[in-house]
């Protein structure tokens, strides 16, 4: 069959889609966005979180042909989808990433970087778009609430401390952009 | 396998009576999975996202109605004040992710012994809507709609379209043994509301039976011995004796198996415990109410 | 469509002048891996590519009777189906012992065991495909444990067995056993006041890496193919796969791509042979990535364990015997379960100093799940037992448990029951008095929110079981001892190719390893090491390889210590080689040349005085110097078969943990509060790094003591393969993790460094335990713990 869907702002058709495909195949497969993680297809694990119509969703879940003419947003699409990020592209410490790449990451996507958060890498995508929507609602959540947030984000590295720190200090970030008036 | 994607719910009524064996998919938590899994391969899945009536619910005087599709996450923030049992058992579900999909409706077609939502519409009190396109609809109350280990008493050609559940008259809660302390089926659940109106309380047991059950025998011991010690009248503690005989019956309701989640004996004993404690938490909050209510 | 071809990542990353060893540096690969772009193994593409599938045995120990793959091979779309008969060259791998069929040679051993493969160009065709192959069975009752391996007539696993175990083993179900002896049981219990015998039992746990088993072979112009893959130690795998193949190894490339954590689990070939096998049989690339149920069947699982302990002490706590039997299950194959009990044994008695010591550990072959590699390999059994032990003589002892332990820990100097010194710091006891003088959490904070109990600070948590009842804390020590590196003989050696040049006016090194990066940070170090040692600011860091010499395994916590060390070594040999070429243009221009200690740093030769000498370009005028070194650890040597003495490991390492806990004595639900680690790691070359690796292994410890089991079914199948009933601790399950790092220097050790990835894993289970056992005051013998133990139901 035949989808149509936006993903990360842009129009997208992908034919022959099988049915039984999920929005997670469609993605990582017949898009060329393998950004969202295919790492129990179950929904236990949150790898694959994307955003379905502003939502946060398990993408494995979700059967492609539902997605017809939704909106998908990915971790590939959170540089430009999540609150500005330019003027906090670096850790004002200078100790940030010193790849020139940095200035297209998402506020949420630095911080990860500049805790530790990232291990391996491979719940990192999920993480990312979990702890993006958290934020995008509640923009100094406690540490319970973290944790809540993210309960459907398993990780195996990290223990989750680095994973706090870094929501911890995106959400400093994004206070003093707003106490600045960025 | 094809996909039919129905606009409306007569679209979709249509769509089952020609494909019977079709199976919906909402949310997608229960049937991707098997999908995914190569658990299942059905000839046609019938998408229910496009039906937009589902996701809509409506307070009346008596009753919510509850779209089938309505997701937990809105269940939680939205309807905690009339449906506080189903609120607390919404939070328990798996992640936020899957809250955010997962549905009442998606419950009752799975039909689980384990679904988080049944405990909480048995202890309620519920009626489901379902409906067919040769016979139109129908309700079914709560306590005939599960008819065995993931069957429940839709026909073939019918689709679940809402659930009717008693608005709260009382204080209601739901509690989830599971070994992990997020994203976990349950190993057993209980669920209890209190209903000052009718000077009963209901249960619901999830997880420790072939299918969710009430405790009657609980509740049928626990009426009595509230009426019998003017407990609602009085608002006084309820005490530990009745406390105990009402958890060892919710126990003796129980007819749990013994699987890798957890063993039978646990089950009846963790089911318990939580009647027990709900029982006390409810009677607590009912106490509480009622000293405030002169005042009001 | 679009799509990328399986070329792994390059990462450049450059920093000021700063950057070197002992810094909190970033992941050079943290911004691809946050973006999306970072490309693991089940991401690669490939034009015309197709899926390979695989068909698993339904049956832990049957005969396969027929095989017909007629049916699946007339499938549209399905481009190769084959089975044992289709196997060109040698039919067996394994990473100790070659005793694994490469697909079921007529006899499953195990459930899930892989009978039959397919490629085609769609996954769902794949499957639909595997499911028309007839596979005929005749099952036969599994050997599921000790008793029934060795019992008069029982079935043998490898009845052809020619390993250099088998003639020391007392059955040939045993893989293989090693007794470490020392001094004199009866005399140390003729001294003993107090005896303690216990069983204790440790439940098969699960790596759980998050990214599946997946990888992509191509097959090549010149006969040969190329393979992309995650995996722990491309060249061994490499080894493994050319005589599978029938192929020589230069004509088997493989190239690491990203791997989504590994933990041991990626030690043992999964998908790597059977990939490249239908990419040549069917002349196409092949993908294979399995989902998460295959991947419990995909890999080994930690083993577990039944062991028995008896330890002795005297009225003051001193130690006067321990006596030990570790029983570990392999399952259906090798693995590395020679390995596996070489550690037991070694490491059985834990970090403490006893003259009386006699331990045994064997190995089975059964029919259950083939068990290797995880992380603790060997030692984390052994701990859960030795530390529970530990409490249940100080209780006796009526002694405080962290002081009875201190009593009897080993320090530097110390002889381990093989015979071998301890010839580094052991700071075992300062260990424990870290851990236990950081500040305890408060109590009840489920009631800091002020309106009704938070649940998410309670046992049961989300879930509602309690607002505070039946809820009592307990505390809990552990402490552990950890091998670093390749043990008994083997020649543990890395290679690492380091470049120096100047681009562009500024000088760049290129490091160059087949290391696996599995999340570890290996690619971070790497940077900080050239950095440290060329005093650039720019290092790219290759990607890995078998275009280089082997690195060796990235496990037994041993990449930055090896790998680590053939880098500096390396990197030691460029700047040699550069100062001499600079010597030998510019030396007679100034005496400093001659007679001082020079070193590179910021593009320049520089004296130790930090005068300048010359430009890099100028010395270097265009031409790159580059060194391809092997570099090895000290030899350590093989355990005797009898006494099982011999300096068999080449460094410890040890942590410390104490378990603040909450229980939910009602329902038996346990809710950690905190789990404080105190680490020594000798020089921590990246703190952030380093810390990372405790926090990770100390929750994995977290998850053996309350939740993770792999759990089998009397036949000996495997009952939760899936992440909804195989759990691993979410991060509402974990706790704040404090870790306090100590750093004594290893002399022997590059930067005096200590291997840093496992020790955690050890202690935090006893630990979680311990303190569960002080809230319930239950003996709590078996890991996972479960509701069912603190409930007696």
């Amino acid at each position: 069959m035949r989808v149509n869907l936006r993903v990360n702002g842009r129009p997208r058709q992908v034919d022959d889609v099988w049915e039984g495909e999920s929005l997670l195949y469609v993605l990582r497969e017949r898009m060329g966005l393998p950004g969202s993680k295919n790492a129990c297809e179950q929904g236990e694990c949150g790898s694959c979180s994307v955003r379905l119509d502003d939502v946060l969703v398990c993408s494995c879940l979700v059967a492609a042909g539902q997605a017809e003419g939704r909106e998908v947003l990915t971790v590939e699409g959170l540089p430009g989808a999540s609150a500005p990020s330019s003027a906090l592209s670096s850790d004002p410490s200078g100790d940030s990433s010193e790849d020139d790449r940095s200035g297209e990451l998402a506020p949420i996507q630095q911080a990860f970087i500049d805790a530790g958060a990232v291990q391996c890498g491979f719940c990192t995508p999920g993480l990312l778009v979990a702890a993006d929507d958290l934020l995008r609602r509640d923009s100094d959540p406690s540490d319970a609430d973290i944790r809540e947030a993210l309960s459907g984000n398993l990780c195996r590295c990290t223990g989750y401390e680095k994973i706090l720190d870094a929501v911890r200090l995106a959400a400093a970030r994004g206070e003093t952009r707003r106490r600045e008036g960025g | 396998m094809d996909f039919l994607r129905p606009a409306s719910w007569e679209e979709a009524l249509a769509a089952k009576a020609a494909h019977p064996a079709a199976v919906p998919i909402a949310g997608g938590t229960d049937v991707m999975v098997e999908i995914n899994f190569d658990l299942r391969r059905p000839d046609h899945l019938l998408d229910l996202g496009r039906v937009a009536e589902l996701r809509e619910w409506e307070v009346g005087e008596r009753t919510v109605r509850l779209g089938a599709s309505v997701p937990y996450t809105q269940i939680m923030a939205e309807l905690r004040h009339d449906l506080p049992g189903l609120a607390l058992a919404s939070h328990t579900v798996a992640s936020p992710q899957i809250r955010n999909r997962g549905s009442v409706g998606g419950n009752l077609g799975t039909a689980s012994p384990a679904g988080d939502a049944h405990p909480a519409l048995l202890a309620a009190g519920c009626e489901v809507e379902v409906e067919s396109r040769a016979r139109g609809s129908r309700r079914v109350p709560i306590d005939a709609f599960f008819t065995g280990v993931k069957r429940n008493a839709l026909a073939p050609d019918e689709l679940i379209r809402a659930v009717h559940i008693d608005r709260a008259d009382g204080p209601q809660q739901f509690s989830k043994v599971g070994t992990r302390n997020a994203m976990v089926i349950a190993v057993c659940a209980f669920s209890l509301a209190l209903h000052p109106e009718s000077r009963t309380v209901r249960t619901g047991i999830g997880s420790a039976a072939p299918t969710p059950i009430r405790a009657r025998a609980a509740e049928e011991f626990l009426n009595a011995a509230l009426e019998e010690g003017g407990f609602w009248d009085t608002g006084e503690a309820v005490p530990p004796s009745i406390g105990a005989r009402f958890a060892g019956l919710a126990s003796g309701a129980c007819n749990p198996i013994d699987d890798v989640r957890g063993s039978a004996a646990y089950r009846r004993h963790a089911i318990g415990v939580l009647a027990r404690r709900t029982l006390t938490w409810c009677w607590e909050s009912y106490r509480e109410s009622e000293r405030r209510a002169p005042c009001a | 469509m679009t799509g990328t071809v399986g070329v792994p990542t390059r990462i450049t990353q450059g920093s000021g002048t700063k950057g070197g060893v002992g810094e909190s540096t970033l992941r050079p690969d943290g911004t691809l891996k946050t973006t999306g772009e970072f490309a693991y193994a089940s991401d690669l593409w490939h034009e015309d590519m197709l899926w390979g599938h695989t068909l698993r045995a339904p049956h832990a120990h049957a005969l396969i009777t027929r095989i017909d793959l007629t049916d699946a091979l007339l499938q549209p779309g399905v481009y190769a189906v084959l089975a044992y008969a289709d196997l060109p060259a040698a039919k067996r791998y394994g990473l100790e012992l070659r005793d694994q069929p490469v697909l079921c040679d007529g006899r499953v051993r195990f459930h899930g065991e892989p009978v039959a493969l397919v490629a085609a160009d769609h996954p769902e065709t794949a499957r639909r495909a595997a499911a028309k192959i007839v596979v005929e069975y005749d099952v036969l009752p599994p050997v599921t444990d000790e008793a029934a391996a060795t019992a008069p007539g029982a079935p043998l696993l490898h009845p052809d067995r020619d390993d250099d175990h088998a003639p020391h083993v007392p059955h040939p179900n045993i893989v293989r056993r090693q007794p470490v002896r020392r001094g004199d049981i009866e005399a140390g219990r003729a001294r003993a006041a107090v005896i303690v015998r216990q069983d204790y039992e440790v439940g098969m746990q699960d790596q759980a890496f998050l990214g599946p088993e997946s990888g992509l072979a191509v097959p090549a112009d010149d006969g040969g193919v190329d393979l992309y893959v995650s995996t722990q130690w491309l060249h061994v795998d490499r080894e493994q796969i050319a005589p599978v193949l029938g192929l020589p190894e230069d004509k088997v490339r493989l190239a690491l791509s990203g791997v989504g954590g590994a933990f041991g689990g990626r030690e043992d070939l999964s998908m790597q042979a059977h990939a490249a096998l239908l990419a040549l049989h069917t002349g196409k690339p092949v993908k294979m990535v399995y989902n998460r149920y295959e991947s419990f069947f995909g890999h080994v699982h930690r083993h577990p364990a039944r062991i028995t302990y008896e330890h002795g002490a005297t009225r003051e706590g001193k130690l006067t015997h321990v006596a030990a039997r570790i029983v570990l299950d392999g399952g259906a194959y090798a693995s590395s379960t020679p390995a596996v009990v070489g550690n037991a044994a070694s490491l059985g008695l834990g970090p403490y100093t006893c003259e009386n010591v006699d331990i045994e550990a064997i190995g089975l072959y059964t029919n259950n799940p083939p068990c290797g590699a995880m992380r603790g390999f060997g030692a984390v059994q052994a701990c859960f037992a030795y530390e529970s032990q530990m409490d249940r003589v100080a209780a006796e002892l009526h002694l405080d448990p962290v002081e009875f332990r201190q009593l009897n820990a080993m320090e530097q100097g110390s002889l381990m029951p093989t015979g071998q010194p301890v010839d580094s710091p052991a700071p075992v006891a300062e260990l424990l008095r870290r851990v236990r003088s950081m500040p305890m959490p408060p109590e009840r904070q489920w009631e800091s929110a002020g309106e009704g109990a938070d649940l998410r600070a309670l046992p049961g948590g989300l879930s509602n079981t309690t607002h505070g009842e039946g809820v009592v804390r307990g505390v809990g020590y552990a402490v552990g001892i950890k091998n670093v590196g390749f043990s008994e003989g083997f020649d543990d050696y890395s290679t690492a190719r380091v470049r120096l040049e100047v681009v562009g006016g500024e000088p760049v090194a290129t490091v160059h390893t087949a290391m696996a990066e599995v999340g570890q940070g290996g690619v971070t170090v790497h940077a900080q090491i050239a950095r440290t040692e060329l005093g650039v600011a720019q290092v790219t860091i290759q990607p890995a390889d078998t275009a280089v010499g082997s690195a060796g395994s990235t496990s037994a916590s041993r990449q930055t210590y090896v790998t680590g060390g053939a880098v500096r070594h390396a990197c030691q040999a460029v700047r040699a080689e550069v100062l001499e070429i600079g010597r030998r243009k510019f030396g007679s221009y100034h005496p400093a040349w001659a007679t001082a200690e020079l070193l590179l740093e910021g593009g320049k030769i520089v004296t130790d005085g930090g005068e300048a000498l010359a430009d890099l370009a100028d010395v270097l005028e265009g031409d790159p110097v580059e060194r391809e070194l092997e570099w090895r650890h000290r030899p350590t040597q093989a355990l005797d078969h009898e006494r099982g003495q011999g300096n068999g490991h080449v460094q410890y390492s040890f942590a410390a943990h104490r378990a603040v806990v909450e229980v939910d004595t009602d329902l038996g639900l346990v809710k950690v509060v905190e789990l404080a680690c105190a680490q020594d790691v000798g020089k921590a070359l990246n703190p952030l790094s380093v810390v990372g690796q405790i926090q990770g292994g100390t929750t994995q410890g977290l998850g053996l003591a309350v939740m993770e089991e792999i759990v089998l079914d009397p036949e000996a199948k495997v009952r939760n393969p899936s992440f909804t009933d195989y759990l691993i601790p979410t991060i509402l399950d974990t706790p704040p993790l404090p870790v306090d790092v100590l750093e004594l220097a290893d002399s022997h050790a590059p930067y005096g460094l200590r291997g840093v990835g496992e020790a955690s894993t050890l202690s935090s289970t006893p630990a979680v335990v311990a303190a569960v056992r002080q809230a319930t005051g239950l003996a709590l013998t078996r890991v996972p713990v479960r509701p069912e133990h603190l409930t007696g139901t």
